[in-house]
């Protein structure tokens, strides 16, 4: 199982421009990244509490819908994160023009 | 005796009280009657002297002396006492204050207590406070006055008593001795009736009393102790504990003496004191060292208070943090996180967000779904093409009748750091061959650069005198008073602008008008002319170029070459050292800084030579014995002359400070000696070497060759000289001489050449030729600049006074815009980046005038990525040079296969019948002439001159 995870994401971060993949679980702590421990905890928490809010907006909306995916763009990066219930996955891409 | 006489007195009245006396107070009395005797010694003369009456006052003294014994003491005994006390009379009545002022007809009286008993008006018993009225039958008064006499109390109020209208006669008890005595008297009906209102009136006064007390805030009311039972609250413990008890037995002394000697006279005897040793001893004072103890001051302080404490506390700052990031974040152990991760519900979870990711990241890398192109639209439309304002404007132009008038411009300088200054210099417009014959006229007049500023179009604001025409000239970059220039003989002038620096920077008309601020009459009648400069060096002739010096480089600060041309550094970093080309096959360079030969010859020198007057002698060290440091000879490859140089250009460029980065160790020390050192230092030839410099020169020749040259001599192979070597490589690629040699201000190995009709670009490090050249133009080039901010446009002058325009992004095989500037043929060109929004270029054309035209916006802006974008450019154009090389070598070795294989072919005919005999020289020769006699029969018979038929074919 666990390298099948190892697989994926190993794919997903080998799309150009990507420098970062965290997997947080569902109380907002990572459980698995390749990013240094400060900056994880950091995205973990902040991304974590960013997207319980637009899942709950889009639930508040339409009950029956659900938050499938949320893309930031930046002016430096795009930071890409797909919830759960259980996990929430975390891409950061860098911006190829910048 | 006062004790007796109470005795007395009680024995006289009233048994009980004397009882009392006696039972209760014995002691009391008995210590009184100690003191008083005592008393009585001491006032005993006094005492003899007294009546009877006054024995009776004293009586009461000593009666007070007792009572003031025994108040101390409590309970009863102190309230008889004070009965007693208050039943005598007081001795000095006087000295009470009167305060209560009485009604009329009303006395104060004082009754004796053997009075009282007569009267029955016993204080406290037959009156008191609550009662004080007594009714006195006034016949008992009379009475009493009359056995007692003087005696009498009532004796000083005899006569009223006697004249009182009724029988009983009213006193009243004044407990309080408000009124001096211990009772008041009221002498007349009137005052009696007063009186008995009296507890009113009474009431009332003590009112008022009260009403006065009031004001004092308090009333004392004596509530006498009543005993209670004692309490055991625990003392009796104490005092028990503090009693001292007998622990041990009492030690017994006994003090014995011989019985015989109690009381028994002594015995005393003279003796002289010589008679025995020591017999008399003196005791001398003396400071005894024991005691000698040094008293020390010392202050000390001591307060009976707390001691103060002052503190303070406050949170410190912290960081305003985001609430998320406030908690120490909650982590899981790598152990946890890989359970976490095997599990079966992350694996899904990833497996199924992956594709989103795919997606979205794909989709990123597709394409910028997010690019705002209305950010981007302006870009375009300001560029070339379109009908905004990009053609050349006439700024300025500057033309001196007198002096470049009909003259040509053979070089123009922007001044490197006052702004709005150009230089030009000017030559005559004349051929060689003219020129000798115009000798005489060309000697005399001047040689001249100007120095022009936009303040001034018509007056330049300097002029420099050259020895002979100037044809290049240049500002030393570091020290722009300093001005090299070459001549059309061959020299290398100097000038030192730094007396009129000043000049220069003036603004725009601030010039004339402080002249006018000049006393009138005292005028400097030179004021309003141009201050003309003489040079103050000129190299040696002999040693000079033999040719006119066409082109004329400082050196850029941060290197310098030895003579052995190897470049190195130049802590100073003051340009000291310049490069100059002519016409003579030969680069040469020069260096400004005295050797130290020329130093100490030229101290001599200057003693015996005077310079002109307003000379300045910065470089008179090496006026006429200026020679070159290195000379560089460019010999052709192959026999048949040498390369003519006309332009020339070196990688390294001022400002550029990449070649020093290589190292950095020795710097400063060689920067202080050269502050020291300043301009004549000699080099201290420890100078660390400039690897990173590329020591090639790119030359531009007058046979319209670009030649690459290494300046540095090497030993040659066969005659063991050393020299320059061979150019690396050289290119005949312009069809008339050289007349510019331009290097990318953005690219340094790319660089520009012009000359004749055609213009080429070329990359250093490209040996195969230039990477782009031009189709010939229809007129002739002159010049030719790089834009200084856009690194894809330069500029190329032309003859027929139109500037063209290239723009390498726009189009390269033929300029972007081609303006008309002069009716003459342009010169020079020279664009210069005056301010952040203002480019110029300066024109400068063979009649003289120089044009200062302003560049437009949309050609001085660089576009996005512009240079990256002509770096592409040129990348490409190498890759293709490349290519076109292969193609080269592939023809070059497919024609000399084909030549081979031909030559094979022939070769193998020419074998099988090498050596041809007469016959069939004969035959062949027989076969050509029947071949021509066809072709000819055929021609004539296509223009029907002849007939087949009439005319037969010769005979074989």
């Amino acid at each position: 199982m666990a390298a099948e995870v190892e697989e994926t994401l190993k794919r997903i971060q080998g799309h150009r421009g990507v420098t970062g993949t965290i997997v947080v679980n569902s109380e907002g702590i990572p459980i698995k990244t390749t990013l240094d421990n400060s900056t994880t905890v950091q995205y973990a928490s902040l991304i974590h509490s960013l997207t319980a809010k637009a899942r709950s907006t889009v639930r508040d909306i339409d009950p029956s819908n659900d938050l499938k995916f949320l893309r930031i763009r930046s002016r430096k990066n795009e930071i890409m994160c797909a919830p759960d219930k259980e996990f929430l996955l975390i891409v950061i891409q860098q911006d190829e023009q910048s | 005796m006062s004790d007796a006489e109470i005795k007395e007195v009680s024995s006289d009245g009233h048994k009980e009280e004397t009882e009392k006396n006696g039972d209760e107070n014995s002691a009391d009395s008995k210590e009184a009657a100690q003191t008083e005797e005592k008393e009585k010694d001491s006032s005993q003369p006094e005492m003899n002297a007294n009546t009877n009456a006054e024995e009776e006052s004293l009586d009461v003294k000593k009666a007070d002396k007792k009572t003031s014994k025994i108040k101390s003491k409590p309970g009863k005994k102190e309230s008889k006492v004070l009965k007693e006390d208050i039943n005598e009379p007081v001795g000095e009545p006087l000295e009470e204050a009167n305060t209560e002022v009485l009604p009329e007809n009303v006395f104060p009286l004082f009754m004796t207590s053997k009075t009282q008993e007569i009267y029955n008006c016993k204080c406290d018993e037959d009156v008191t406070e609550e009662n004080p009225f007594k009714f006195i039958p006034k016949s008992d008064i009379l009475e009493d006055m009359r056995l007692r006499a003087a005696v009498c109390d009532f004796h000083p109020f005899k006569q009223q008593i006697l004249d009182y209208p009724g029988e009983d006669v009213l006193i009243v008890y004044d407990y309080e001795f408000k009124h001096g005595q211990n009772f008041i008297v009221a002498l007349t009906e009137e005052a009696k009736e007063l009186l008995l209102k009296a507890p009113e009136g009474e009431e009332g006064e003590a009112e008022e009393e009260g009403e006065e007390e009031e004001e004092d805030d308090t009333v004392y009311m004596y509530i006498p102790p009543e005993p209670k039972d004692w309490v055991s609250l625990g003392s009796e413990k104490e005092i028990e504990e503090s009693i001292v008890k007998e622990t041990r037995r009492k030690l017994k002394v006994s003090v014995k003496r011989i019985r015989r000697e109690f009381g028994a006279p002594v015995q005393f005897s003279d003796r002289n004191v010589g008679d025995v040793k020591d017999g008399a001893v003196d005791c001398t004072s003396y400071d005894d060292h024991n005691f000698d103890i040094k008293r020390i001051e010392l202050d000390k302080a001591v307060q009976a208070i707390s001691e103060q404490v002052t503190e303070g506390t406050q949170t410190d700052w912290k960081y305003p943090r985001n609430a998320n990031t406030q908690t120490y974040p909650r982590e899981y152990t790598e152990d946890e996180q890989a359970a976490l991760v095997a599990t079966k519900e992350c694996s899904d979870f990833v497996h199924e967000v992956a594709f989103d990711f795919h997606q979205a990241l794909q989709q990123n890398e597709i394409m910028n779904v997010f690019y705002v192109d209305w950010v981007h639209l302006g870009d375009g439309d300001d560029a070339f093409g379109s009908k905004a304002d990009n053609h050349l404007k006439e700024y300025q132009s500057f033309t001196d009748l007198q002096f470049s008038k009909d003259k040509m411009i053979t070089c123009i300088q922007w001044h490197p750091t006052i702004k709005g200054v150009v230089a030009t210099s000017v030559a005559e417009k004349l051929s060689f061959d003219q020129r000798i014959d115009n000798a005489a006229k060309v000697i005399m007049t001047p040689s001249l650069i100007l120095i022009w500023s936009f303040a001034d179009p018509i007056h330049p604001q300097l002029i420099l005198e050259a020895p002979d025409d100037i044809f290049s000239f240049a500002f030393n970059p570091t020290d722009p008073n300093h001005i090299v220039g070459g001549c059309l003989n061959g020299q290398i002038v100097m000038w030192d602008i730094a007396a009129h620096a000043d000049r220069l920077k003036q603004q725009r008309g601030s010039n004339r008008n402080k002249k006018r601020t000049v006393l009138p009459g005292f005028e400097d009648p030179n004021a309003l002319k141009t201050p003309i400069v003489r040079y103050c060096a000129v190299s040696s002739i002999e040693h000079s170029h033999k040719a006119p010096v066409t082109d004329i480089q400082w050196l850029p600060d941060h290197m310098q070459i030895n003579k052995m041309g190897v470049p190195q550094e130049n802590a100073s970093l003051q340009c000291t050292q310049l490069l100059s080309c002519a016409t003579d096959h030969c680069v040469m360079l020069w260096d400004t800084k005295a050797s130290k030969i020329h130093a100490t010859a030229m101290y001599d020198e200057k003693k015996k030579s005077q310079q002109p007057s307003g000379v300045p002698d910065t470089f008179k060290h090496l006026d006429l014995t200026w020679k070159p440091l290195l000379r560089v000879t460019l010999s052709k490859s192959e026999p048949g002359g040498d390369h003519a140089p006309t332009k020339f250009s070196i990688q390294e460029r001022q400002g550029d400070r990449s070649a020093l980065t290589s190292g950095t160790e020795n710097r400063e020390a060689d920067v202080t000696q050269t502050m020291q050192g300043g301009f004549h230092k000699p080099s201290s030839g420890k100078e660390r070497t400039l690897q990173g410099v590329k020591t090639y020169v790119y030359v531009g020749t007058e046979d319209g060759e670009i030649v690459y040259a290494d300046w540095m001599p090497q030993k040659d192979q066969d005659t063991g000289k050393i020299q320059t070597p061979k150019p690396a490589y050289y290119h005949v690629t312009h069809d008339g001489p050289v007349v510019s040699m331009q290097r990318s201000p953005f690219f340094k190995d790319v660089l520009l050449s012009v000359g004749g009709w055609t213009l080429a670009l070329w990359k250093e490090g490209v040996s195969s030729g230039p990477i782009l050249e031009s189709s010939a133009c229809n007129v002739k080039l002159s010049c030719a600049a790089w834009s200084p901010t856009r690194p894809g446009v330069f500029f190329v002058a032309k003859v027929d006074g139109s500037v063209d325009v290239w723009d390498l992004l726009d189009k390269t095989h033929e300029p972007a815009l081609t303006q008309s500037v002069s009716p003459t043929a342009i010169m020079q060109i020279y664009p210069f980046q005056v301010t952040q929004k203002q480019q110029l270029i300066a024109v400068g054309d063979i009649a003289g005038t120089l044009h200062i035209l302003e560049i437009p916006w949309s050609l001085r802006q660089a576009t996005p990525n512009e240079t990256t974008s002509v770096a592409n450019y040129i990348e490409r154009e190498v890759k293709r040079r490349a290519f076109v090389v292969e193609r080269w070598n592939f023809r070059e070795k497919e024609k000399r296969e084909i030549e081979a294989e031909v030559k094979k072919k022939a070769g193998g005919m020419a074998a099988a019948m090498a050596p041809p005999t007469e016959e069939e020289k004969e035959l062949r020769l027989r076969q050509e002439y029947e071949a021509y006699l066809n072709e000819e029969h055929t021609f004539l018979r296509e223009l029907g001159i002849v007939q087949d038929e009439e005319i037969p074919l010769p005979a074989a």
